[in-house]
């Protein structure tokens, strides 16, 4: 067992972290306090792949692998966890079902322009009555000729009116399994523009203010028949796969706000200084660094596992990465919500002043433990796996 | 269009700088980046690929560990890559290393040699002239801006109180100032790539038209006597006088303490 990065990872590494110095950390305050969605950065992002880095070259991507697509977020998230949500939700909630399920139509529509960044992707599970609960769903999707007709709504969707592809999950009828009926689920890719597919609110949150939360609504809209994603009734285990993907991303962003949060925190305890010498010197703040540095350590180790995983899958091996991807993101979000509850602490005052980093950090990591399946889901996910 | 861009890897000025016995740099054991103004360089040279097409080599003399900077002149859009390295080469001062940058360069073609005005480490500015020199061309040093029309690259040359616009036939060499442009960034796929990528290594065999006697500390005419990182400042006094006029007294008195009225 290596834990060496490969010269690749390291240089990826070295480049996402000076783009985020250079180019995203700079915005990071002012995307919160005016919680405005960085669109320039995202046209950056664009402008050198960030938006497609798991995509083959073949459909205009960066043809790398899940480690270094979560390296990426990682790093966004070091500084900006909205930036790193943003890359996060478009790549593996829009770009992955649609490279893993789409048709070969599908792929060359869709995958150009998203792994280019030309176009922003998102996905739409969540309704105000099903969030865990996928069976809940409201939407529904009804054929009719040569289209489906899609009425309902989804809530707290991410880069919700900033993107131009959606995909979208909706009850498309009911089937009987082992003597009950269920609702069958399908899934669909929405464009923006279609007639029928407007927005609701946007949502007030209290972090990753940047990121456009919205509701998607769809008052019989119209969409081509072929904008089915995979088989039709297939759409509650596309949305499970897609969401095994996202976790990845999502715990890398919980990686990247912790990180973040320690890094400075070490850089403020050694300045600041009380009764004549800096706080580091004293054994309570040494010995909750060493806490924090820990569980960030092992956070990392899960995170990475689980993305190397996903590498083994995306390289033809009948391997499963959920439990993994459950884990690292069960792990990783708790680790950044106590990590930044305790740099806030080792900031004083100060941590709770909105001009310090670690305050954005605090409410930023909260989501984490909830969005793509809150930490209760994952502990489902982690047991059912170990207990089968 | 052929584009050669000279670039070196050099000491990142934000590690710590470690010296030889001998007085020069000890390259393996510091962080290294490439050279700035190499890599304002290297991106007006890639513009001019984008905009008109080029093929650009990057090349650099060093140690193997200078295959980092290749690797990443390639992730930014390099189409080659070529590090010169030989026991023989080491320790070698601007002359030494121009003889040798030039009697590389002679294996090429090219309409164009970009070169930085000069590295962090050294200073000198003189290594891109000098290659220049060696192989008869023209050079313009100090580029702010840079543009090909036809067989001939307009150049706009800073100085201290004034630019220059100065036109020149191709083939020849121009220098490079970071101010010349923000570089790019790699890309992810380009990483991948370039990692992948084989870089064309050359050593003394491969040098044409140089003599042993003109190559690396041997050849270089410049001795170092002595070499030492900066003497870092101290963090100083601060006095808050409750006047103009205190403070003027506080300075003046300090002034005359230390002789210097």
């Amino acid at each position: 067992m290596d834990f060496t990065l490969s010269k690749e990872h390291e240089m990826a590494r070295q480049l996402f972290k000076d783009f985020a110095e250079n180019e995203v950390k700079p915005l990071a305050q002012e995307v919160d306090e005016t919680e405005t969605f960085p669109k320039e950065t995202v046209e950056k992002m664009a402008r050198y792949g960030f938006l497609g880095i798991p995509v083959p070259k073949e459909f205009g991507g960066q043809g790398c692998d899940a480690l270094t697509y979560a390296m990426c977020v990682e790093e966004l998230s070091k500084v900006c966890a909205t930036t790193g949500v943003i890359v996060s939700a478009h790549t593996s909630l829009c770009v992955d079902p649609i490279q893993t399920y789409g048709t070969p139509e599908q792929k060359a529509k869709y995958l150009p322009d998203l792994a280019s960044g030309r176009k922003l992707g998102a996905f739409g599970l969540t309704e105000p009555g099903a969030g865990t609960d996928a069976q809940g769903q409201q939407t529904k999707a009804v054929l009719d000729g040569d289209e489906w007709v899609l009425n309902g709504s989804k809530c707290f969707i991410t880069n919700g009116k900033e993107a131009d592809i959606y995909i979208v999950i909706a009850v498309t009828g009911k089937i009987e399994k082992r003597g009950r009926v269920q609702k069958e689920i399908s899934a669909f890719i929405v464009e923006k523009g279609t007639p029928g597919f407007t927005f609701g609110t946007k949502e007030k949150k209290m972090g990753i203010k940047g990121s456009s939360t919205y509701e998607l609504i769809f008052t019989d809209c119209r969409i081509p028949k072929e904008n089915l994603l995979g088989a039709k009734g297939k759409g509650f285990g596309i949305a499970m796969h897609t969401l095994d993907g996202g976790r990845i991303g999502i715990a890398a962003q919980a990686l990247g706000i912790a990180e973040g949060a320690l890094e400075t925190t070490i850089n403020y305890v050694k300045e600041r200084k009380q009764f004549g010498r800096s706080i580091s010197a004293f054994q309570n703040t040494q010995f909750m660094l060493a806490d924090m540095a820990t569980k960030v350590e092992a956070a990392k180790l899960l995170v990475y596992k689980a993305a190397m995983k996903k590498n083994e899958y995306a390289q033809g091996k009948k391997v499963s990465y959920s439990m993994e991807a459950a884990m690292a993101k069960l792990y990783a979000a708790e680790v950044a919500m106590e990590v930044t509850t305790k740099a806030v602490q080792l900031h004083g005052g100060y941590g709770y002043i909105r001009e310090y980093d670690v305050e954005r950090m605090m409410r930023d990591a909260k989501i984490t433990e909830i969005y793509e399946g809150t930490s209760e889901v994952q502990r489902m996910v982690i047991s059912a796996n170990i207990l089968n | 269009m052929k584009i050669i861009v000279c670039i070196k890897q050099v000491p990142d000025t934000k590690g710590g700088v470690k010296f030889n016995p001998d007085g020069t740099l000890d390259r393996g054991a510091m962080l290294a980046i490439m050279n700035p103004d190499d890599k304002a360089g290297l991106e007006a040279a890639l513009r001019i690929k984008d905009t008109m097409g080029a093929e650009v080599t990057a090349i650099t003399m060093g140690l193997p560990k200078a295959t980092d900077v290749l690797r990443e002149a390639l992730a930014m859009g390099a189409d080659k890559a070529i590090l010169v390295t030989d026991r023989v080469l080491g320790g070698a001062d601007t002359w030494a290393t121009s003889t040798t940058l030039a009697g590389a360069i002679r294996n090429l073609e090219y309409d164009l040699i970009i070169t930085g005005r000069q590295a962090i480490d050294g200073d000198t500015a003189q290594v891109g002239p000098q290659i220049a020199e060696h192989l008869g061309l023209p050079v313009i040093s100090y580029a702010e801006a840079i543009e090909v029309k036809g067989d001939k690259v307009c150049v706009k040359r800073m100085y201290d109180d004034r630019h220059h616009m100065l036109e020149v036939k191709m083939p020849c060499l121009v220098t490079a100032l970071a101010e010349l442009n923000d570089p790019r960034y790699m890309t992810p796929g380009g990483i991948f790539d370039a990692c992948a990528a084989e870089i064309t290594t050359w050593g003394r065999a491969d040098l044409i038209d140089v003599k042993d006697s003109d190559l690396g500390l041997k050849g270089s005419p410049t001795k170092i006597a002595k070499a030492s990182d900066k003497v870092r400042k101290g963090a100083g006094e601060k006095v808050t006088p409750d006047s103009a006029e205190d403070a003027v007294a506080y300075i003046v008195g300090k002034l005359t303490e230390k002789h210097v009225i």
